[in-house]
């Protein structure tokens, strides 16, 4: 996919003054945050879960090569074949040339972040093949040619009205005059689109939310059950998934489940977790002839032992995006590439390199809440603060920004030259601001200025005062 | 350290009180001294180093924590009228030294006596009511470090709650950013004015008359949007009303 974070900052004002996205935005906001509060609010073990969590993820990192060479034999001992991509040309190449073997027309795709991140799609549509989404919300975006905007609800930056306009550009062939009001309606007729393609599917594609070392089953969360039916009814079924899916057993697979949905969407559990495990047995009634997991590294084993290996326990609930003020004011699209949100402003720079990304762990207020809500305990604005430590070891930290902190910093380090500085700054700012209290513009401080008035130093400053003992 | 009835507390003034709203720092002076406390205010603090360490900058962060540590070992306490500021030295400073040097121990040593205004006042002092009056509606906005990094959230309410005339209205999301986030409001200035003009919208809808919070970053963001704007509360910092200390103009309002 192509790579607009470098533009972040225009991406961003563009948000803004997007008023479909805003009032789509002003939904996230409400639904997601509340809904989560009542899901918690319900289990006082919440936080001792989440501390089991994070343990279970902590240990399993400690011991990745492990637990993935022991996924990787059962898998093979049920039949499965496993595949390790490097990196996403890798990835591309297996799955295209499992497609190839398999003669595929149609594929079928459940939802995946992993997917997105190696650009799957077009690379398959190039070949010729044809790739149907169907997972609603990948569905619509994928109708519109866009990248989705979160990572559990890829088309939360739409209005029904816009949903319901693409149904009626695309599904040609149905009558003009069909009731599409109700939300039920339109995903009554995207199901009936996809069922056809369903059976046709000669490959059907999913991630995996989680990858059991135990016994070589891929796990998938869904609510739509339409992952069941992608990877159950066509004869190859490949799974996609990154390292750090892996869980030990099945037992820790469960802990996690415990607070994934709570975190992502206030459900106490998503309504379809299926299990695969390799090809279709026999005596078994259906499932795939073919079973093929591709495990993608691309630049994950190398964060192992960086102050950001904690980012691998991340399980993609998409808490930290859904309690973001940045994320909440400019959407997934502005950050520019796959991820979003604090995950994503953490993630991205590993992936694709913190001089393109270098916007994305720079815009937060560090307000800390992503770190409050992240199930795993993710301390991501400690690791945004480690971007921005590189980026200023780099000199990628923009000129003006730095010779103004360097001035400052110069000033910071010398109390006395630093007293002169502010004693005078508080007399020339509140000549300025003359009776009123306050400064509606100034020149050094224009990104203040621009949108709030300055309040006027109240007169000199603190440490003056104390000093000749006015009133110490 | 002397765990008398009158501990030593070494006021960090803060970098924002220290130039805008002095009023702050003497309302805390005011606020520890009648809380039984001998306050002294060193000469040698500029600030807590947030600036450069939001930046990146560890190098220019470490020095000037040096110099706070310096400055401040000697008291039994040290006391910020910010909770992101008292947040810098209790929960970061000991991450800016390596781990079994001296330097690390001094800012652990630091940090573990490092406390926000209030939270003093209400946790460590005990301090269950105070004698001040204030008849007005009053709505207070969590700033984020203080809430997130050092658990205040009751300890202001409890002490308002003892403020003869003074009645509460939470406004909703509180406990949502502000957008001022340092640097973040010049750097990325309209992002921010989004989220603060979302933040203003609430505190409108409570209909109170005075906003109130216990970081002046914060509150100078919401008080120059509000002006900006042409509607909305006065706007004072907590330690203000607590000590009874409200009859200067409100921040950002003209003299007299
Ligand atoms: S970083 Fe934490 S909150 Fe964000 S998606 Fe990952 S697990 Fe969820």
């Amino acid at each position: 996919m192509e790579i607009r974070s470098p533009d972040f900052a225009k991406n961003s004002s563009r948000a803004l003054h997007d008023a479909q996205l805003q009032r789509a935005l002003g939904n996230v906001k409400l639904g997601f945050i509340a809904k989560r509060r009542k899901a918690i609010d319900k289990l006082p073990e919440f936080e001792r879960l989440r501390d089991e969590a994070r343990a279970i993820k902590e240990h399993t990192l400690k011991h990745l090569d492990l637990y993935l060479e022991a996924y990787e034999k059962k898998v093979l001992e049920a039949g499965g074949h496993v595949h390790w991509a490097a990196d996403a040309r890798d990835a591309r190449r297996i799955i295209l040339d499992i497609c190839r073997e398999a003669d595929a027309k149609t594929v079928t795709k459940g939802k995946s972040m992993i997917a997105e991140e190696v650009a799957l799609n077009p690379h398959l549509e190039q070949a010729g093949i044809d790739v149907v989404e169907t997972d609603l919300g990948e569905y619509i975006i994928q109708l519109r040619n866009e990248p989705p905007s979160h990572i559990i609800a890829p088309a939360v930056h739409l209005n029904k009205e816009q949903v319901e306009a693409d149904f009626r550009r695309c599904h040609t062939g149905l009558p003009d005059g069909r009731d599409l009001d109700e939300p039920v309606q339109l995903l009554g007729e995207a199901r009936a689109v996809l069922r056809q393609k369903y059976l046709d599917a000669d490959v059907g594609i999913t991630g995996a939310n989680f990858l059991v070392a135990e016994t070589g089953s891929s796990i998938i969360v869904t609510n739509e059950g339409n992952g069941d039916l992608t990877q159950i009814l066509p004869k190859v079924h490949i799974v996609i998934a990154s390292l750090e899916k892996i869980t030990p057993t099945l037992e820790d697979a469960s802990q996690i489940l415990r607070v994934l949905a709570r975190s992502a969407t206030g459900q106490e559990f998503s309504v379809y977790t299926t299990l695969s495990t390799g090809p279709k047995r026999p005596g078994d009634p259906d499932g795939p002839g073919d079973y093929h997991v591709v495990l993608l590294d691309n630049g994950r084993s190398a964060m192992l032992g960086t102050p950001f290996e904690d980012m691998l326990r991340c399980i993609r609930c998409g808490a930290c995006m859904n309690h973001c003020p940045v994320y909440h004011s400019v959407g997934g699209h502005a950050y520019g590439w796959v991820y979003g949100g604090p995950m994503g402003a953490v993630l991205t720079p590993t992936l694709i390199g913190i001089d393109k990304a270098g916007h994305l762990p720079n815009a937060s207020t560090f307000c800390g809440r992503c770190e409050a809500v992240c199930p795993m305990r993710i301390p991501l604005p400690k690791m945004m603060r480690h971007w921005r430590e590189r980026e200023f070891e780099r000199h990628l930290t923009p000129v003006v920004q730095r010779a103004g902190l360097g001035a400052w910093a110069f000033f910071a380090r010398r109390p006395r030259l630093y007293h002169a500085l502010t004693s005078m700054s508080a007399a020339v700012l509140r000549a300025m601001a003359g009776r009123k209290g306050r400064l509606a513009r100034l020149a050094l401080a224009r990104g203040w200025t621009r949108f709030r008035d300055l309040p006027a130093p109240q007169g000199r400053t603190f440490q003056a005062q104390w000093q000749s003992g006015k009133r110490a | 350290m002397s765990l008398d009835q009158h501990p030593h507390v070494g006021l960090f003034i803060t970098c924002l009180a220290d130039l805008f709203r002095p009023s702050v720092g003497f309302a805390a002076l005011k606020l520890l001294r009648d809380a039984g406390c001998r306050v002294d205010v060193p000469r040698a603090q500029t600030c807590c180093g947030q600036p450069a360490y939001n930046a990146g900058d560890r190098r220019d962060t470490a020095a000037i924590a040096r110099q706070v540590i310096d400055a401040f070992e000697p008291f039994d306490y040290v006391v910020a009228p910010s909770g992101s500021c008292a947040g810098m030295i209790a929960k970061h400073y000991p991450d800016l030294f390596d781990e079994k040097t001296r330097e690390h121990a001094r800012a652990q040593a630091l940090a573990a006596k490092t406390h926000e205004l209030v939270q003093f006042l209400a946790d460590v002092i005990n301090v269950e009511a105070l004698d001040v009056k204030f008849d007005k509606t009053v709505t207070y906005h969590d700033s984020c470090t203080g809430l997130r990094e050092l658990g205040i959230r009751d300890q202001p309410r409890r002490l308002l709650a003892s403020v003869a005339g003074l009645k509460l209205a939470e406004m909703e999301e509180s406990e949502t950013c502000c957008g001022f986030g340092g640097m973040f409001c010049v750097k990325y200035a309209d992002i921010s004015d989004h989220i603060v003009a979302g933040k203003t919208d609430f505190v409108r809808q409570t209909g109170a008359e005075v906003l109130l919070a216990g970081d002046l970053g914060c509150l100078m963001n919401m008080a120059g949007k509000m002006q900006r704007q042409g509607s909305g509360p006065e706007v004072r910092h907590v330690a203000e009303v607590l000590a009874g200390m409200t009859d200067g103009p409100a921040i950002g309002e003209a003299d007299g």
